[in-house]
């Protein structure tokens, strides 16, 4: 295979791991605005806080001595969800609830809100510099001609990939299948109905940020072994890029969320394959404005008819 | 009392859950090692703290309620005299609040007059952004990224061409507002939060773009030397740096002195927002304005009464952004140097925090509001450190109990007196 084939190769494998987080954190997002009709500007913020309290697991289990590293990632997972969809609850708890009922811009003004106060809240507890990790998990395949150019697939990526897949195919059985997420899936239809049914919205809308929150802290994860260092801004342009990958698919759609993810990671790739990486930013958002120009609606959501 | 007991036991459990690792564990990096230590024992008994805080408000909320039910509530619009009082009133308090603006500097310290500039120019961001978010309904994100064109304008006008602070003004204010028309086409089919995160997208953009563009803007880098506003070709330095100009000390015969300096751009600053001030004042009350609130009410009812809603859209962020310009290139010039890091993201969300502060609409309720948002920060000056941590608690605490601003608009209009 010729050198470029080659390097589009890498390209398409390292765009589809990061596309494939983005597409958890966009789950959340899309979660919530399909059922409650808002933006959870928090969102990128409780993927930040995942990635901080894997690190503080990883870092504090290693220096207890535990030297298995199925065993720290399992329980630095199993915290990290745990703590960050506890946040994820507290914050629909505060900001969102009390709010519910008045016009769109009253919500997305306290959620920028707390965005701005959970990342300064970590910048105050943690510190606001980068904290790096020594690589977990290192090493992976190789295949193509090392004279010509040589595509790895690290064993990093590989888990990222089975990761997602396993927490993709999990959610979508779950709101396929079991009564919550048959709950979840006609509150998103309609919100009143569904309480006049007699399903507590309350608590439908709480399972629902938690959901976000907990594929947010898997993402937080898996993203903070991959990359190996945080900071307390990483969930501002997370969470942005993950927007734009949830409105690319069509918000309010799952599988949408999850193909705007992967078609936003292997666009972001390739850009950073052609052009100066910083561009990719621009990309990104340039791809959200042209999608939002043509088809607003998303790949595949329905387009929204106003009613009067 | 069980009830609340249980609910008192589960958010002190909520807290605990919250701060155990975030705050009670800090991460450090020694060598190449990355190492947790708990956190000091002071930092846990303010984690007790909060713990037992949120214990006693669950616990005794009801209470609590009734406590605040029983304050009054402020009514500041019953402070003012009745509207026919104040119709008369109204030129001379303008008239006195002009005059004073313009005696203060001279008997006031240098810092507090440096301070009075910034809060202007935050004044005059915080009117822009009230025609787009305020008077308009169109939630704007991206606000800053027009200050930025504004500020580069004349930096980039003033290092290559050479042209004055005066003759840049209106450029500037026009390029941004080119910019804002930019803007404007993409989203004019977009609603509520869509249109806040293509604006916000928009704003990363622009400054991604100033800081990767080096040839042109600098980079990281920035512009710096940016020459300051002359007054009809006198200058405010010790020396003149052209040649053959005349600094303005030698040819009014008095001393150097810095503080010159700073009083002149402050009288401009001022100036400059009488007018921004007077010109959306008109604004409102003119068809244009009334179309903006129409808009912001019920966007297919404007439509159907045969409105253009592109033609409204359009202007709104047109102006607001011309705005912004003149606020930018003022600041440009100002500071001397501008980089891309005055025009961040968090620029944006405070400038969209003093309107809605302030009241969404109104103009007294935006000038209050960036009044306050400049000048608390500087008295507060040790909590700086939690300054932008109180800023998103505010936001949030204000939506929960004051979500119409500080000082809500209100129409003109004339009540009948039964």
């Amino acid at each position: 295979m010729s050198e470029f084939t080659l390097y589009l190769l890498q390209q398409l494998i390292n765009g589809l791991t990061i596309g494939s987080t983005y597409a958890l954190i966009a789950i959340g997002y899309t979660m919530v605005y399909g059922i409650i009709g808002m933006i959870n500007f928090a969102h990128g913020e409780i993927y930040m806080i995942g990635s901080y309290v894997t690190f503080i697991v990883i870092a504090g289990l290693l220096g207890m001595g535990l030297v298995s590293l199925p065993v720290i990632l399992i329980v630095a997972l199993i915290v990290a969800v745990v703590i960050a969809s506890t946040y994820g609850w507290t914050v629909e708890r505060v900001a969102y609830r009390p709010l519910r009922g008045s016009n769109r811009l009253i919500p997305l003004i306290s959620a920028i809100g707390m965005s701005i106060f959970l990342q300064n809240y970590v910048v105050l507890s943690q510190g606001s510099r980068d904290v790096a990790l020594p690589p977990q998990i290192s090493g992976g395949w190789t295949f193509g001609d090392p004279s010509v150019f040589e595509v790895s697939f690290s064993y990093m990526q590989l888990m990222i990939w089975a990761a997602t897949l396993i927490t993709m195919t999990g959610l979508t059985l779950f709101i396929s299948r079991s009564r919550m997420g048959r709950a979840c899936r006609a509150c998103s239809e309609d919100l009143g109905m569904t309480n006049l049914l007699g399903i507590d919205t309350n608590k439908i809308i709480a399972m629902t940020f938690i959901i976000g929150a907990a594929l947010a802290a898997i993402a937080g994860l898996l993203l903070g072994l991959y990359y190996g260092v945080v900071n307390p801004f990483i969930g501002f342009m997370a969470g942005l890029k993950a927007f734009t990958a949830a409105v690319l698919g069509g918000i309010g759609s799952i599988p949408g969320a999850m193909l705007g993810g992967l078609i936003l990671g292997v666009t972001e790739a390739m850009t950073a394959a052609f052009f100066p990486s910083e561009y990719k930013d621009v990309v990104a958002f340039s791809l959200l404005v042209l999608i939002l120009l043509f088809r607003p609606s998303g790949l595949l959501g329905k387009p929204e008819v106003e009613k009067v | 009392m069980s009830n609340k007991l249980y609910n008192a036991v589960f958010a002190s459990g909520i807290a605990f859950v919250l701060a155990c690792l975030m705050i009670g564990v800090k991460l450090s990096t020694e060598g190449t090692q990355l190492t947790v230590e708990g956190a000091s024992a002071e930092q846990w008994r303010w984690i007790g703290l909060g713990i037992a805080l949120v214990f006693l408000a669950q616990l005794f909320a009801d209470q609590i309620d009734a406590l605040f039910g029983k304050l009054p509530k402020p009514q500041l619009g019953a402070l003012l005299p009745e509207e026919k009082k104040m119709a008369s009133l109204k030129p001379w308090l303008i008239a006195l609040v002009i005059v004073g603006m313009l005696v203060w500097p001279f008997m006031v310290s240098r810092g507090a007059v440096d301070l009075a500039t910034l809060t202007l120019i935050y004044i005059m961001l915080g009117l822009g952004l009230n025609i787009v978010v305020g008077l308009a309904g169109l939630l704007d994100l991206g606000y800053v990224a027009f200050y930025a064109v504004g500020a580069y304008t004349y930096a980039l006008l003033s290092q290559y061409f050479g042209l004055s602070f005066w003759v840049c003004l209106p450029i500037s204010a026009g390029m941004a507002a080119l910019f804002g028309f930019i803007l404007g086409f993409p989203v004019l089919r977009l609603r509520g939060d869509y249109l806040a995160i293509v604006t916000l997208g928009f704003g990363e953009i622009i400054r991604i773009l100033l800081n990767n563009w080096t040839a042109l803007t600098g980079g990281p880098n920035g512009i710096s030397g940016i020459a300051k506003p002359t007054l009809f070709g006198l200058e405010f330095s010790r020396r003149a740096k052209e040649e053959g100009a005349v600094p303005f000390h030698e040819w009014m015969g008095i001393d150097y002195s810095s503080s010159h300096k700073v009083i002149f751009l402050y009288l401009i600053a001022v100036v400059l927002t009488i007018f921004v001030v007077y010109v959306i004042n008109r604004l409102i009350r003119m068809p244009v304005g009334r179309a903006w609130e129409a808009l912001r009410e019920d966007e297919i009812a404007c439509r159907s009464l045969g409105l253009n809603r592109t033609v409204i859209k359009l202007s709104a962020f047109t102006l607001g952004a011309s705005t912004a310009g003149f606020a930018g290139s003022f600041f440009a010039a100002r500071q001397g140097f501008i980089s891309p890091e005055s025009f961040i993201f968090i620029e944006s969300a405070i400038i969209l925090a003093i309107v809605v502060l302030g009241g969404m609409g109104s103009q007294v309720g935006v000038i209050l509001a960036a009044i306050v948002m400049t000048i608390l920060p500087e008295l507060a000056r040790e909590f700086s450190e939690y300054r932008m941590l109180l800023f998103g608690l505010l936001m949030v605490v204000m939506m929960r109990w004051r979500p119409q601003g500080l000082v809500p608009m209100k129409r003109p209009h004339l009540e009948l007196k039964q």
